[in-house]
């Protein structure tokens, strides 16, 4: 293995001169990006309560649109009117803070493995991770490729997988329907495992993400 | 033979002809004839479409074999154009100047085989892969399986038939 210098140009400290002549220094991985690390959301203060919040959560499933593999496909007939998944409370969201659900559609390649990890960091808490097909259990036809990742659930919190390869739409439905029952549960603490275990999610990703050009927490 | 290639035989050291259909020629020739060989084929033969430029990793005889596919859209016919250039720090001179698209496949050959083509533009930036460390992944002398084992994470329990004995024992439980 050999060490390249992967250091961008667009990400080094420079001097910008503003609109109105004043020239003032700019450093882009400091200066748009929040350092502090996710913090852990504790629950409401009685049971109660939690449970109707998590109720709420449950029927307000908000899906980021982003497809990373060829499981991306079935999102379209899902959210049109054949099996209208709108019907369930379930909608897409173009960006990510916008969304609390993030659908892994499929086989994930290091370099789409970087953006998912800004979107995921990206969406407000409390956010689920759903692993569809099988791609992102263990690799599936992709278990012996060069540049894809076998298990998800090193790199972000996966709250529920959907096996198939592809999963059909219906598949599909009734995986929200369990997330729905995980979420009213109080079990997808996705988020917050995220959190206590920040340090070891980090050396995952920097593990295999070589060119580490980005911040350490995305928010 | 074909018309094509009796056109060009006088004008080019053509080693290797391969006449695939009536519409699709392959030719090889020496590396430093290539530039005028195209040239004379996108002005005078009227192939004026670069479809694709690709490779191909002959290990065992410590080559590469370049081929530029050019298309000639009135007459609907194809051309290949074949080189070999040594593997061993392989270098090949830019052809983006004949076609700006070249350089896509400049920058991905450099990438995916290590072929420098020195002068295409941002033929030094990542391409596909981002921050790759190890050899270019389409050499063949770069192990795919063993470079996947070693950098990503196996989820243990993955078993692996093989079809037809496996098909067999499920429906023929008791033997044939």
């Amino acid at each position: 293995m050999q060490s390249k210098d992967f250091s961008k140009a667009e990400l080094q400290k420079r001097t910008v001169t503003g609109p109105d002549g004043v020239e003032f220094e700019v450093d882009p991985m400091r200066d748009y990006f929040c350092e502090a690390p996710p913090t852990v959301m504790p629950p409401a203060y009685i049971k109660i309560v939690e449970d109707l919040f998590n109720w709420a959560r449950a029927e307000s499933i908000w899906i980021l649109g982003f497809g990373t593999g060829c499981g991306a496909i079935e999102m379209r007939p899902l959210m049109t009117p054949r099996f209208d998944a709108y019907r369930y409370g379930i909608q897409w969201r173009p960006t990510p803070r916008q969304a609390n659900l993030f659908v892994i559609s499929g086989y994930l390649s290091v370099k789409t493995l970087k953006r998912a990890i800004r979107s995921y960091e990206q969406m407000q808490n409390p956010k689920y991770v759903v692993g569809l097909g099988s791609c992102t259990i263990n690799g599936g036809m992709y278990w012996d490729s060069y540049n894809t990742i076998k298990r998800l659930d090193d790199y972000l919190p996966v709250d529920l997988y959907i096996t198939g390869c592809m999963p059909r739409p219906e598949a599909l439905l009734q995986g929200f329907m369990d997330l729905k029952k995980v979420i009213r549960a109080g079990n997808a603490e996705g988020a917050n495992r995220y959190a206590e275990n920040f340090a070891w999610y980090k050396a995952n990703q920097k593990q295999i993400i070589h060119d580490w050009d980005m911040p350490e927490y995305s928010w | 033979m074909h018309p094509l290639y009796e056109r060009l035989k006088h004008l080019f050291p053509l080693d290797e002809v391969t006449e695939q259909r009536p519409d699709l020629l392959f030719v090889t020739l020496p590396r430093e004839h290539l530039r005028s060989l195209l040239l004379h084929l996108r002005d005078i033969e009227g192939f004026s479409h670069l479809v694709l430029l690709t490779a191909v990793d002959w290990i065992e005889e410590g080559q590469f074999q370049l081929t530029y596919l050019l298309h000639n859209r009135p007459k609907a016919q194809d051309i290949g154009v074949r080189i070999k250039l040594a593997r061993d720090s392989a270098t090949m001179e830019s052809i983006h100047t004949l076609w700006p698209t070249a350089a896509t496949y400049q920058r991905e050959l450099r990438e995916m085989f290590g072929i420098d083509f020195p002068g295409s533009p941002g033929v030094e930036e990542d391409f596909i892969l981002e921050g790759w460390i190890d050899l270019p992944p389409y050499r063949r002398d770069f192990d795919t399986k063993k470079f996947s084992d070693e950098n990503y994470n196996h989820r243990p329990g993955r078993e692996t038939h093989d079809p037809a004995e496996y098909m067999k024992q499920q429906l023929y439980p008791n033997g044939l």
